[in-house]
C-alpha cells in the first residue's frame, strides 16, 4: 500500500513537473493525464486518492492552464465530454438502450440558452435580449428540463421498438433536430440557420479569475455533481432495474418492473446531462451554430462510452478522456508536425516529405480514429477497458455464461408486443 | 396558389422521383437481404455503395487520362465501370462480414450494429485517406460522357436525358437478374432457406456461412451498382455522401417491409416519389416558407412514423423474433 501511495503521489508530482518544465510538450501533459490514472488505479486509501485528486483537478490543472492556455481548453473539453459520455452511459450502458442521436439533447441544451442569451431573443420575441450573464444558472436549470422534456417525447413514442429500430429512430432523430437547426430561420428566424448564433452571453466573472478559468471549475463543478447522481442513480433501485431492463427485459417485465416508465426515466436522466452541458457549451464557445451536433459528435460519445466500458463510471470518464484528448492533441500535434516537416522538406527514406499531399491531416481523421474504436472494442473486449466489476466476474467472454451485455436476443420481443 | 404551375412540373418531378426510387431501391436490396439472413441493420452498407461510386469515378477518371474515354462506345463503357464498381464493392462486402462481423455472430444484437456503425466510420475516412493520398482531393466529380447528356424534350415541361433512361433502365435489369436469381436457381433456394431457418438449412447439406457470404456479395454488388449510377446521375462524390442516401434506403427496406425483396423495390420507388414530391411542392405550397431542405426531414419522419405504426413495413412480412 505505501508502495503504491508512493507511486501515485510520485507520478502525479514528477509528471508536473515535466509539464511545468516542457510546458509546449504534448507528451508532457500526456505524462500528467496518465498520473490521474494512475492515481484512480493504485490501491490506497480513499482519502489520499480524492486527496490527489482535488489537489491534480482543483489546483495544478489551473496552474498548467496559466502556463499554457490550450491544456486549459482540453481540460474544459474533456469535462464537457466526460458528462456527455456519463449521460450516454446511463441510456446506453446500464438502461441497453442504444441512442444514437444522443447529440440532439446536447443541441437543445445549447440553443435554449443561446436564443436568450444572444440578441437572437430579440428577433424571435421582440425587445429585452441578451439576458444578463446570471440567468445563465437559471438556464441550466432550464436546459435541463427542456432536455429532459425533449427525451421523453422523443421516448414515448419510440421506446417500444426493438433494440436495432431503436437506433435508427434515434439516429433519424439527431438528424432532425440537426436539420431543424440549420433550416429554421424561416419562416420565423428562431436558429438564425447555418450561420449560427453569436455573442452568446456568459456568466457574470468573478474578479479573481479569468473566463478560461472560470468555465474549466464551472465544468468541473457539473462534473462532479453528475459523477455524484451517477453513482447514487446506479446503486438505487432505479439503477437496478435498469441494469434488469438490459440483461433481460421479460424477466424484467415479469419481476414487476415498469418497463415504459424505468425507459423513459434514462432516456431523460441521459438528456439531461446532455442539456445542462449544452447550456454550458453555448456559453464557452460564444458562437454555435448546427456543424457542432452532427451524427459524428454521437458516434464520438458512443465510442467514449463502448471504450471505457458500458455501464461503468470510471470507464466513460477514461474513455471520454482518452478519445477527447485523442482528438485535440494526439491527431492535431501529429497534423502540425507533418506540416512542419512538409514544410521543411524533409528526406524519410528517400521520399521528399515535402510531395507528401496536403489533402493529408491526420486531425481531420477523427472518424477512422472512432471506427477502429468500435470495431475492435465490440471484438476483442465488449466490456470495455475499465468494465463494471460484476461483469469482470462474469466473464462474458465465454459463450453464454455471463449473459448478454444489451438487448439479450429473446428479450426483444417484451416491448413491442 | 399557382395550380397551372403544380401541374406543369408533375411529369418532370415524377421522373425525379422514379430515377431516385430506383436508386434507393438498389441499395435497399442490401440492406434487406442481409436483414432478412441475419437479422441485423449492416449500418456499413451505405460505405459499401460509396465505394462502387469511387472505383466507378477512378476507371472514368483513368480512361479519361488515357484520352481513349471519347474514342469507346458509352455502353461499353458503362457496363464496364458497373462491373468494376459492383465487383470492388460485392468483395468489399464480403470482406466486412468475414472481418468484423462473423467474430460478433451470436452475441446479443446491439454489438454486431455497433461494430458495423465502426466499420462505417472507418471506412468513411480510408476512403478519404486514400484518395487523398492518391489525388490530393476527395471531392470527386464524374467525367462526363457526352451521348449521356443528350436530352429529350417530350412536352414543354419535361425533357429526358439518356443517362436518366440509362439509370432506370439498368436498375431494372439488374432487380430483374436478382429476381431470377434469388427465386429461380438452387443457389437462391439456399439463400432463402438460410433466411428461413439457419439450423435447418444447415441440416440440408447448405453451406450456411458461403450463403451468408454469398448474401453480402449479392447485396453488396447492387450497392456498387447504385453507387455507380449514383456518380452518372448526380456527378459529385465525396467519402461522407453514403450516409444520407443509405439513411433513406434503410427507410425504404423498412418502408417495404424489411427482409422482403419485392418490398424494398416498392419501398424505394414509394420513397423516391415521396421525396421528389416533397421536395418540389412543399415550397410551392407554402409559399416558400418550408422548402426542399426538410426533405431530409420528411424521410426520417416517414421511417419513425412507419416504425411506431407499422413495424412489418406496407407488405407485411412477418418479422421474427430469435427467440
Amino acid at each position: 500500500v505505501i508502495a503504491q501511495a508512493a507511486l501515485a503521489i510520485v507520478g502525479v508530482a514528477a509528471s508536473t513537473w515535466t509539464v511545468w518544465a516542457f510546458p509546449r510538450s504534448i507528451l508532457a501533459f500526456l505524462l500528467f493525464q496518465a498520473s490521474l490514472l494512475v492515481v484512480y488505479l493504485v490501491r490506497v486509501p480513499r482519502w489520499l486518492r480524492v486527496a490527489l485528486g482535488v489537489l491534480a483537478l482543483g489546483f495544478i490543472m489551473p496552474g498548467i492552464g496559466t502556463v499554457n492556455g490550450y491544456y486549459l481548453e482540453v481540460a474544459t473539453q474533456v469535462g464537457i465530454f466526460v458528462a456527455l459520455a456519463l449521460g450516454l452511459n446511463i441510456v446506453v450502458g446500464l438502461a441497453g438502450l442504444l441512442d444514437l442521436g444522443y447529440v440532439a439533447f446536447f443541441a437543445v441544451g445549447a440553443y435554449s440558452w443561446a436564443i436568450f442569451g444572444s440578441p437572437q431573443g430579440n428577433v424571435v420575441f421582440g425587445g429585452g435580449f441578451p439576458l444578463a450573464g446570471w440567468w445563465f444558472f437559471v438556464f441550466l436549470v432550464v436546459g435541463l428540463l427542456v432536455a429532459a422534456g425533449t427525451g421523453v417525447l422523443l421516448g414515448l413514442p419510440v421506446l417500444r421498438l426493438r433494440g436495432d429500430y431503436l437506433a435508427i429512430v434515434t439516429l433519424g432523430f439527431g438528424e432532425v433536430i440537426r436539420v431543424l437547426a440549420n433550416n429554421l430561420d424561416k419562416p420565423i428566424n428562431l436558429t438564425n440557420g447555418p450561420k449560427g448564433i453569436t455573442p452568446i452571453a456568459r456568466p457574470p466573472l468573478p474578479e479573481f479569475l479569468s473566463y478560461p478559468l472560470y468555465l474549466y471549475f464551472l465544468v468541473l463543478a457539473i462534473v462532479v455533481v453528475v459523477i455524484l447522481v451517477n453513482r447514487r442513480l446506479e446503486a438505487s433501485h432505479i439503477g437496478r432495474a435498469w441494469e434488469a431492463i438490459r440483461e433481460d427485459e421479460l424477466a424484467a417485465q415479469a419481476m414487476g418492473v415498469p418497463l415504459v416508465r424505468l425507459k423513459l426515466l434514462a432516456f431523460a436522466c441521459g438528456a439531461s446531462f446532455a442539456g445542462v452541458m449544452g447550456v454550458l457549451f453555448a456559453a464557452k464557445q460564444v458562437f454555435i451554430n448546427p456543424e457542432s451536433f452532427t451524427f459524428l459528435e454521437s458516434i464520438g460519445v458512443l465510442a467514449m462510452v463502448i471504450l471505457g466500458g458500458m455501464g461503468s463510471i470510471p470507464g466513460a470518464i477514461m474513455g471520454a478522456s482518452v478519445v477527447t484528448v485523442l482528438n485535440l492533441q494526439v491527431l492535431k500535434g501529429l497534423s502540425l508536425w507533418l506540416n512542419e516537416l512538409r514544410n521543411a522538406g524533409t528526406v524519410i527514406l528517400g521520399y521528399n516529405l515535402a510531395n507528401l499531399p496536403t489533402q493529408l491531416e491526420p486531425a481531420k481523421y477523427e472518424r477512422m480514429v472512432f471506427g477502429v474504436i468500435l470495431v475492435l472494442m465490440m471484438i476483442f473486449r465488449p466490456e470495455g477497458i475499465l468494465p463494471v466489476r460484476r461483469r469482470q466476474l462474469e466473464a462474458f467472454h465465454d459463450g453464454d455464461a455471463g449473459g448478454p451485455v444489451l438487448d439479450a436476443p429473446g428479450a426483444a420481443g417484451g416491448g413491442a408486443r | 396558389v399557382d395550380v397551372q404551375l403544380l401541374i406543369d412540373i408533375f411529369p418532370q418531378v415524377l421522373l425525379d422521383g422514379i430515377i431516385l426510387g430506383f436508386m434507393y431501391a438498389l441499395i435497399a436490396l442490401g440492406y434487406t437481404m442481409v436483414y432478412g439472413v441475419l437479422e441485423f441493420i449492416n449500418f456499413a452498407h451505405s460505405e459499401i455503395f460509396v465505394v462502387g461510386a469511387f472505383v466507378g469515378v477512378e476507371i472514368l477518371l483513368a480512361l479519361q487520362a488515357q484520352g481513349i474515354l471519347e474514342g469507346l462506345p458509352w455502353p461499353v463503357v458503362l457496363v464496364l465501370v458497373l462491373a468494376a464498381g459492383m465487383a470492388a464493392s460485392g468483395g468489399l462486402a464480403v470482406l466486412i462480414e468475414r472481418t468484423a462481423y462473423r467474430p460478433l455472430r451470436g452475441a446479443p444484437r446491439l454489438i454486431p450494429l455497433i461494430s458495423a456503425i465502426g466499420v462505417s466510420f472507418f471506412l468513411q475516412d480510408l476512403i478519404r485517406l486514400v484518395e487523398s493520398l492518391w489525388r490530393n482531393a476527395f471531392n470527386l466529380v464524374y467525367p462526363t460522357i457526352e451521348p449521356l447528356n443528350v436530352r429529350f424534350e417530350l412536352t414543354q415541361t419535361l425533357d429526358v436525358s439518356v443517362k436518366s433512361l440509362v439509370v432506370i433502365v439498368a436498375a431494372l435489369l439488374m432487380l430483374w437478374a436478382l429476381h431470377v436469381l434469388v427465386n429461380r436457381t438452387r443457389i437462391g433456394k439456399a439463400i432463402r432457406a438460410v433466411a428461413e431457418d439457419q439450423a435447418a438449412a444447415s441440416l440440408m447439406g447448405i453451406n450456411v456461412n458461403r450463403m451468408i457470404s454469398l448474401t453480402f456479395l449479392i447485396g453488396g454488388a447492387m450497392g456498387g451498382a447504385a453507387g455507380v449510377l449514383f456518380g452518372v446521375q448526380y456527378g459529385l462524390i465525396n467519402p461522407y455522401t453514403g450516409f444520407i442516401p443509405g439513411l433513406k434506403a434503410f427507410t425504404a427496406a423498412v418502408l417495404g417491409g424489411i427482409g422482403n425483396m419485392p418490398g424494398a423495390m416498392i419501398g424505394g420507388l414509394v420513397l423516391g416519389l415521396l421525396e421528389a414530391f416533397a421536395a418540389s411542392y412543399m415550397s410551392l405550397l407554402t409559399h416558400g416558407a418550408f422548402g426542399a431542405e426538410y426533405k431530409d426531414i420528411f424521410a426520417f419522419s416517414m421511417l419513425i412514423l412507419i416504425l411506431i405504426f407499422r413495424p412489418k413495413g406496407l407488405l407485411g412480412e412477418v418479422v421474427r423474433e430469435r427467440a
